[in-house]
Parts: C-alpha cells; structure tokens; sequence
C-alpha cells in the first residue's frame, strides 16, 4: 500500500518538523503551554501520519512493533522511579523537594518535572502508536 | 422577561453542556448498533468536558500561566484544565479498548448490534 | 424513535436545567471554584513548586500521584487492545 509520490513527498518533508514541534512542547510543558500528554500525542501523530503514507509492515519493521511496549514501561519506570528516589531522599513519594534540599541544587523541581513530563510523553507516544498499528493492522496485509 | 434573558445569557454555557449531554445519552440508550453507542459516549465525554471547562472560565482572565515577574494578571482557574487534561487521555483510551472489542465481537458472532448479539449469545 | 429513551433523556435534561439556576453565572470570578481552590493555587504554585505553568505544577506535583494512576490507566489501555487485537489466530 504505497500512495501518491504527492502524498509521500510531503509527509517526507513534515515529519521531522512535526518531531521536533512534538518534543518541543514536551520540553517546554514546565514554562509554557505544554506537557507530556500533548506532547506524546503529537509525537505519535507523525508516526501516523507516516503509516499512512508509507505503509504499515515497512513502517512497523523500522519502528519495531515489540519493542513499543518496553517504550511504555521505560517512561512508566521513569516517572515512579523518580517518585522512590524521592522515597531514598528523605521524603514522601513525589515529594520533589526532598531531592531539592538533599542534592542542593537549586532549581532542580523543575528539571524533575521536565523528567517527569518526559516520562510521560514516552509513554503515551508508545501506547498511542501501538493501539494504531493494531487497530490498522486488520486488511490482511501483514500477517 | 428581561430577568429571564438575563439569566439564561449568564447560564448558557450550563444549557449547551446538557443539551450536548442529553443527545449522547440518547444515543447510548436508544441506538442498536454498537458503534453509534461508543460514538453516543464520547459525545457524552466532551459534554462533561465542555461543562469544566466553561465553569473554569473568568471573566477576563487569561491562560493559567504566569506572565514575567511584575506582570498582574487575572488568572483562570487551574484545576479544571487538570482535571480534563488527563480526562481527555483516558477517554481516548477507552473509546481505543471499546472499538477493539467491538471488532472481536463482530469476528467471532458476525453481528454488531445488540439485539444480534444477543440472540446471538442465546444460541450458543 | 424509542419513546421510553427519549422520556428518561428529557426527564434527566429537566432535572439538571432545574438546577442550572443554582450555579455560578458564566465567567464570574466569584464562584466558589474560582474564588478559594482556584485562587489558592494560582497564589502558591510558584513559591511552591517554582514552575511558570501552573496546569503543570498541579498536575506533576500536587497531584503527582493521580497523573501516575493516569499514566498505568493509559498503559493498561494499550495491553488490553493489543492482547484484544494481536492475538495470532489464538483466542
């Protein structure tokens, strides 16, 4: 399933630049309007955008459809990981200011719930995609 | 009259949510075919979503983020944005698991209304 | 048409427009919402958590715990469509 040269050309060119719009209002979800949630969804906007394109079986083979899973779980572990190294800090769970005062950094909130955010954005992008490709993934052209 | 007008100006973002909310409803009782009944539910969603976000709303307040250091501002309200922010994900997620499981429905029974499935289910 | 949904809608849309009337007027920054949870985090999000945006303040922070629940729901979502979907002739 290959569309027109039209249709492939310019998902070609706007992909990067939708990626790179996607991890930008991941980055900047802790000063501006942004954040994980919308950041990941619009990370997987491009990969549908390019199964839409290009194909699901040599997008999938590129992406690698199994390890979407192990994405998910990587940003879930992120997230509560940093929650017990709160826990290890002295504090309650996500309690972010008990690494504050015991790494003495100053600003570090921030950077843990830019962390957090990312955490998040891996997770939804990996979900998103697989629910995508499995939903698509059902006119017999892959087995 | 005039006090009827004016309360129904001030209250109208109320009338719009549950309206929106009675057609999904409808929609989720009255229609046999399983697809109407997931599409009746995500118009119910956004009802309840339009409902916190339009209670969110100040009058003259601006995107809950704060301008440099100086700056007054009114805000809106936060919380409700929160709130529908992750409502938003997980109704996405459930609109993905129900549309699933209507596809395996229809695999394994043929049929995609209820009452189908239902005789259906009795055969067996 | 089916009459009895129809009735039981209009008899929900009757009940809830009876108590529109008791709610704050759109827009008004003195309904209780706005007036004391809203305000008290738009006060003390950023001696509290130094975070310009306070959508993410409340949501990474404050309610850390429920955007993790929120996060597992997601991903429980994506197993339940691919054990569902992906099954490989089984089931």
């Amino acid at each position: 399933m290959r569309e027109n040269v039209v249709i492939r050309t310019i998902s070609r060119i706007s992909v990067p630049f939708i990626q790179v719009f996607a991890l930008y209002v991941i980055v900047h979800g802790a000063v501006g309007a942004g954040g994980g949630f919308q950041g990941g969804v619009a990370f997987a906007a491009s990969f549908i955008l390019m199964f839409i394109a290009f194909g699901l079986s040599g997008v999938e083979k590129r992406l690698g459809k199994k390890w979407l899973m192990v994405y998910s779980i990587i940003g879930i572990a992120i997230y509560a990981g940093i929650g017990f190294l709160c826990l290890a800090a002295g504090g309650n769970y996500l309690e972010y200011g008990a690494i504050e005062s015991a790494v003495g950094v100053a600003h570090l909130h921030g950077y843990l719930i830019d962390a957090v955010e990312m955490g998040i954005g891996i997770t939804v992008m990996a979900v998103m995609v697989s629910i995508i490709s499995d939903v698509m993934d059902r006119d017999g052209e892959s087995p | 009259m005039e006090a009827v007008l004016e309360a129904f100006l001030s209250h109208y973002n109320y009338g719009m949510a549950i309206i929106l909310m009675m057609i999904g409803l409808y929609a989720l009782i009255a229609k046999q075919n399983l697809v109407k009944k997931l599409i009746g539910l995500n118009i119910f969603q956004t009802a309840i979503f339009l409902f916190y976000i339009s209670f969110a709303d100040v009058e003259g307040g601006i995107a809950p983020i704060y301008l440099p250091e100086g700056m007054e501002a009114i805000y809106v309200n936060p919380l409700p944005h929160v709130l529908i922010l992750t409502a938003i994900v997980v109704g996405v997620s459930v609109t993905a698991v129900g549309l699933s499981l209507i596809v395996r429905i229809y695999e394994e029974y043929g049929v995609i209304d209820e009452a189908g499935l239902l005789k259906m289910v009795k055969r067996r | 048409m089916n009459v009895k949904a129809l009735l039981a809608v209009l008899l929900i849309g009757v009940i809830l427009f009876w108590a529109v009337g008791d709610m704050p007027a759109f827009g008004d920054p003195q309904s209780p919402a706005t007036r004391y949870t809203g305000k008290l985090y738009v006060d003390l999000a950023l001696q509290d958590v130094g975070v310009e945006n306070i959508v993410t303040a409340i949501l990474a922070s404050y309610r850390g715990f429920d955007t993790l629940g929120e996060t597992v729901v997601i991903f429980t979502a994506g197993i339940s469509v691919a054990l569902l979907l992906r099954r490989g002739g089984r089931l």
